[in-house]
C-alpha cells in the first residue's frame, strides 16, 4: 500500500510541474497583458505604461520569470495579484467559502434528489415516472443557465418579492436567515443540471446492479424489498459513483461561472474569468494549480475509497 | 419631486423621438439649477446608506497606483486632492486654502515657482493633523523610481520641493505646463505618517486598509463582492449626508439592470445602464435615469502609416460615405451627441465653429474619382497598385460596436472601399495591437484630455509615436509640425483665457486633416431611485461617483 501511495505521490509532483510549465507559458504567450486595462485609461500616457511594465518584470525574459515564480511558489509565497496587490492565496482563500458553500448545497441537493430519482427509475423502469425522469432529465441538461438563472430572478425576484435578487447577503444584514434566502436561488439553479446527471448515471447503475444473481438471490430468501434495495443493490449501485464524485472534487471548488454572474456570487468562476479579462497572471496560475492539485487528490482519493468500500479491488 | 424623462409610447424610436429626447436631456441638465430650488433638503446628519452598482470591481485602493475609472470612483470619496474641479471645469479648492493661479500670486508669471497654501484643520480618518508634509511625500512617492505610479505626467517636472510650514508648500517647475493645475486636481494626497512606516509602498497594508482626509471612511471590503465606506463625522467640506456608502460589484450588466429594477442597488453606476435598456429604465416606478455627458468620444482612428489612409481625399471621403446619424439612431438609440472633435462639448477649450459632418456618398465617389482611385473588376477601388481595402478592428464581444461595424462596411462599400471587421478581446487589442500602430484601422471611444485638462500632447504630438519609439498615445502616427507648435504653445501657457484659443485652432487644424473620423460624444445613462438626491454627471472626472458627499435620501 505505501508503496502505491509513494508511486502516486512521484506521479502527482511531477504532472504538477508539467503543468505549472504549460500554464505559464500559455499565459504568457497568449497575446495582451496586464497594462491593457489602462491604455484607455484617461490620465495614463505611454511612458507610463512603458515604466510599469518594467517595474513589474514583465519585460524580462519568460524562462527567467517562469524560475522566479517557481522557487518563491515553493517557499510559500504564491505572489501578489496585480490588480489589488493581496497575496494570490489570500485571494483564493477569500473566494473559496463563497464557492465551497454554493457549491456543497447545491451538490448535496442534487445527490439527494438525483439519487432517489435515479433509483426510482431503475425500480420503476418504463412506467410513467421513469419516462418523466428520462425527458425532464433531458430538458435539464439542455436548459442554458444564464437564461434559467435570469428566469428565476424575474419570476421571484422581480414580478414575486420573494427572493433577492442576487449576492450573498444583504448589507447591512447577515443573519443565517439572510445567507439561506440569498442561496436558495443559485443553489437551485446550480443543482438543476447536477441532479440531471447524478440521476441518469444512478439509473443505469441502479439498473446494472438488480441484474446481478446476488439481488435475485437476496429477493429469493425473502428479504424484505427495502433491505434489498438499500442493503445490496444501493451499496453496490453507489461504487462507480465514487470515481464520479472524485472528478467532481475540482468543480466542487472551481465554482459555476454563469451562475455567479447571473446571481453575482463572489466565487472561483467569477475570479478566474475576471482574472483571465485583467490578465492577472499571479492569480491565474493559483487557482490553476490549485485546480490541478485538486484533480490529483480527488482521483487518488476516489482510487483509495474505491479500494476501501470495495474488497475485490487490490492497489499495488 | 423630480422631473422625468417623458417618451411618447411608440417603442421605435424615431427621429422625432430622438429630437425629443435629446431636448428633454438638454432641458433636464439645464433646469438643474432651477430644480435645486425644488429639492428637499439634506439632513442634518448622515443618515442612510446608498448601494452603487459598478460593472467592474474597484481593486486599487491607494490612489496613487495605477487604476481604472471604477477605483476613481472610490478614491473621491476616501482621499481629497489639493483642489478638485466642478461640473463646469472651475477648480474648487480641498486641502488647499486657494487655487494658486498668476492673478493671485500662487503661481509666479514665467509658470514654474508655484505656492501653495493649505487648510489648517483637515484631519486623516485616524486622527492624525493633515500637513504639508503629507503634499510633500505623495509627489516625492509618486516620483520615486521603486513605487508603481500611474502616471509621472507632470511630477516629473516638480523640483525644489520645500515644507515651508505645516500649512505651506513651494515648489519649482522644470517647464512650465498648464496642465499641472488638472493633473494636481486628480491627485490624492496620501498620509506620510502612515506610508513611509511602509518597507515597501507597493505591497503596505495601507493599499488594503486606505486612510485618506475624504467623506467617507473605509470599513470593509469582501473581495468579488463590495465594499463598504461610513461618514467621516470630522470632514471638513460639506456633507456627507449618508452614514453608509457601499459600491457592489454586478459583473454583468443585464444582471445590473436587474438589480436595478428591483431596488437591491440604489444607483447604476459605471458602465451604467445600456442604450438598449433605456426606454424600459425611464419606466419603472420609483427611478430616476440621468442621461449625462461623458468625456469619451468615439471615432475611427486610422493607422496614418498605411497607404490607403496618407491620402487626404480618402480620409474625408470615407467621412463623407459615414453614417452618422444612423449610426447614432439605429444602433445607439439617438442618445449620444454628434461631434467634430476630440474633446467633449462641455469643455472650455471645445470649439463649437467646426464644419458640420454630411453624409454624401456621392459627393465622396466624386473626391475618390479626383483623386485618381478607380474602382477594380470588384467593385473596389485601386491607386498605383493599393487597393483601397483596411482591417477595422474593436472589442470583440461589444455587440453595439459590431453593429456599428457592420453599418460602416455596408456605407463604405457603396463608395467602393473594402472595409473587413477584425474584432479582438480587451486585452489584445488595447495591448502592443493597438499602442505599436499594428492595427489598420480602429473603433475606439477615447477621453484624450490630460484628466480634466485640454491638453492632447499624449495623442496628436509627432514625438508621441510609440511605434517610433515616442512615449505617448499617438497610435495613428499622425505628423504635423502646426499642431506640434499649437500644442507647445497650449501647454506653455499657463493663463486659461489665452489658452482656449489655441485648442481651437488646433480643434480646427485636425478637423481638417481628419486623422481619425469622430462620430459622437458618449453620454452616461445612470439611474438611481428617485428619492436619492445630489448626482451630478461631469466631464472633468472619470467616474459620476464624484461627489457622493452631496447625496442625500429625500426624508
Amino acid at each position: 500500500m505505501s508503496a502505491y501511495l509513494l508511486r502516486r505521490l512521484g506521479q502527482s509532483l511531477i504532472l504538477l510541474l508539467i503543468v505549472s510549465v504549460i500554464a505559464f507559458g500559455v499565459l504568457h504567450l497568449a497575446p495582451g497583458g496586464p497594462l491593457a486595462q489602462f491604455a484607455l485609461t484617461p490620465g495614463m500616457t505611454q511612458a507610463d505604461l512603458a515604466r510599469i511594465a518594467h517595474q513589474m518584470g514583465l519585460d524580462r525574459p519568460l524562462p527567467l520569470q517562469y524560475w522566479e515564480w517557481f522557487h518563491r511558489m515553493l517557499d510559500g509565497d504564491w505572489g501578489r495579484s496585480y490588480r489589488d496587490n493581496q497575496p494570490v492565496l489570500a485571494v483564493i482563500g477569500g473566494h473559496l467559502p463563497a464557492t465551497l458553500e454554493l457549491m456543497v448545497s447545491s451538490t448535496l441537493i442534487a445527490v439527494l434528489i438525483g439519487t432517489w430519482v435515479g433509483v426510482l427509475g431503475a425500480l420503476r423502469r418504463y412506467s410513467v415516472f421513469d419516462y418523466l425522469a428520462t425527458v425532464g432529465a433531458m430538458v435539464a441538461l439542455s436548459i442554458p443557465t444564464f437564461w434559467f438563472g435570469l428566469v428565476v430572478i424575474y419570476a421571484f425576484s422581480v414580478r414575486l418579492p420573494w427572493l433577492p435578487a442576487g449576492g450573498m447577503y444583504t448589507i447591512g444584514e447577515g443573519s443565517f436567515l439572510d445567507y439561506l434566502h440569498h442561496l436558495i436561488a443559485p443553489a437551485l439553479v446550480l443543482a438543476l443540471v447536477t441532479v440531471a446527471i447524478w440521476s441518469r448515471y444512478m439509473r443505469s447503475s441502479m439498473l446494472e446492479v438488480i441484474g446481478q444473481d446476488y439481488v435475485r438471490t437476496a429477493r429469493a430468501k425473502g428479504m424484505p424489498e427495502r433491505v434489498v434495495v438499500l442493503h445490496h443493490a444501493l451499496r453496490n449501485a453507489l461504487l462507480p459513483m465514487i470515481a464520479i464524485a472524485g472528478l467532481q472534487l475540482p468543480t466542487l471548488l472551481g465554482g459555476a461561472l454563469v451562475t455567479e454572474t447571473v446571481f453575482t456570487w463572489p466565487g472561483m468562476g467569477r475570479l478566474f474569468l475576471d482574472s483571465i479579462g485583467y490578465r492577472d497572471y499571479p492569480v491565474l496560475m493559483g487557482v490553476l494549480m490549485v485546480t490541478a492539485l485538486l484533480v490529483l487528490i480527488g482521483n487518488l482519493g476516489a482510487d483509495l475509497l474505491y479500494a476501501v468500500y470495495d474488497p475485490r479491488i487490490r492497489l499495488d | 419631486m423630480s422631473s422625468r424623462i417623458w417618451l411618447p409610447a411608440s417603442r421605435r424610436l424615431t427621429r422625432r423621438g430622438a429630437l425629443a429626447l435629446g431636448l428633454a436631456a438638454g432641458a433636464t441638465l439645464g433646469s438643474r439649477a432651477a430644480r435645486a430650488q425644488n429639492q428637499p433638503k439634506p439632513p442634518a446628519k448622515p443618515t442612510g446608506q446608498v448601494v452603487v452598482g459598478l460593472s467592474q470591481e474597484p481593486t486599487v485602493f491607494n490612489p496613487l497606483m495605477p487604476h481604472i475609472e471604477v477605483d476613481q470612483g472610490v478614491h473621491w470619496n476616501l482621499f481629497s486632492p489639493l483642489w478638485g474641479v466642478d461640473a463646469s471645469g472651475n477648480f474648487v479648492p480641498q486641502l488647499a486654502t486657494e487655487v494658486p493661479t498668476v492673478a493671485n500670486g500662487g503661481i509666479s508669471a514665467d509658470g514654474q515657482s508655484w505656492r501653495v497654501k493649505l487648510r489648517n484643520d483637515v484631519k486623516w480618518h485616524d486622527g492624525t493633523p493633515f500637513t504639508a508634509e503629507d503634499v510633500k511625500f505623495t509627489i516625492d512617492l509618486i516620483n520615486n523610481p521603486h513605487f508603481r505610479s500611474a502616471s509621472r505626467n507632470g511630477h516629473s517636472l516638480v523640483t525644489d520641493l520645500t515644507v515651508v510650514s505645516p500649512t505651506e508648500v513651494t515648489w519649482r517647475m522644470q517647464k512650465p505646463f498648464a496642465p499641472y493645475s488638472s493633473i494636481l486636481s486628480w491627485t490624492f494626497i496620501v498620509p506620510q505618517h502612515i506610508l513611509a512606516k511602509a518597507s515597501d509602498p507597493n505591497t503596505a497594508p495601507f493599499n488594503n486598509a486606505p486612510v485618506g482626509t475624504g467623506p467617507f471612511k473605509w470599513s470593509e471590503r469582501m473581495p468579488g463582492d463590495h465594499i463598504t465606506l461610513v461618514a467621516n463625522p470630522d470632514f471638513f467640506g460639506t456633507g456627507p449626508y449618508l452614514e453608509r456608502l457601499v459600491f457592489r460589484y454586478v459583473p454583468d450588466l443585464t444582471v445590473m439592470f436587474t438589480q436595478f429594477q428591483t431596488g437591491a442597488i440604489d444607483h447604476t453606476g459605471l458602465q451604467g445602464i445600456t442604450a438598449d435598456h433605456y426606454q424600459q429604465a425611464t419606466k419603472v416606478a420609483g427611478r430616476k435615469v440621468e442621461v449625462g455627458p461623458a468625456a469619451f468620444v468615439e471615432s475611427i482612428t486610422m493607422n496614418l502609416s498605411r497607404p490607403q489612409f496618407q491620402d487626404q481625399a480618402v480620409r474625408e471621403a470615407l467621412y463623407y460615405g459615414m453614417d452618422k446619424k444612423g449610426i447614432i439612431d439605429a444602433i445607439y438609440y439617438g442618445l449620444p451627441s454628434e461631434t467634430e472633435t476630440f474633446l467633449p462639448r462641455q469643455s472650455w477649450a471645445y470649439n463649437p465653429d467646426l464644419p458640420k459632418h454630411v453624409h454624401d456618398p456621392a459627393k465622396a465617389k466624386q473626391m475618390l474619382d479626383a483623386a485618381g482611385w478607380t474602382a477594380g473588376s470588384d467593385g473596389i477601388r485601386a491607386k498605383n497598385g493599393v487597393r483601397l481595402a483596411f482591417t477595422n478592428s474593436t472589442t470583440a464581444g461589444n455587440h453595439v460596436r459590431e453593429q456599428a461595424q457592420q453599418l460602416l462596411q455596408q456605407d463604405w462599400r457603396e463608395i467602393g472601399v473594402d472595409m473587413q471587421i477584425k474584432d479582438m478581446p480587451a486585452a489584445v487589442i488595447w495591448g502592443d495591437y493597438f499602442n505599436l500602430s499594428q492595427y489598420d484601422s480602429v473603433m475606439v471611444g477615447q477621453d484624450k484630455m490630460t484628466g480634466p485638462d485640454p491638453d492632447v500632447t499624449a495623442y496628436y504630438d509627432s514625438n508621441a509615436i510609440p511605434a517610433k519609439g515616442g512615449a505617448g498615445t499617438n497610435t495613428m502616427e499622425y505628423v504635423n509640425p502646426k499642431v506640434d507648435a499649437l500644442l507647445l504653445a497650449g501647454a506653455t501657457t499657463v493663463d486659461r483665457a489665452k489658452r482656449a484659443p489655441i485648442y481651437r485652432d488646433l480643434a480646427a487644424i485636425i478637423r481638417t486633416d481628419l486623422p481619425t473620423l469622430p462620430i459622437f460624444q458618449y453620454v452616461t445613462i445612470e439611474g438611481h431611485k428617485d428619492t436619492l438626491f445630489g448626482y451630478q454627471p461631469s466631464v472633468y472626472v472619470a467616474s459620476n461617483c464624484w461627489n457622493i458627499a452631496q447625496w442625500y435620501w429625500a426624508s
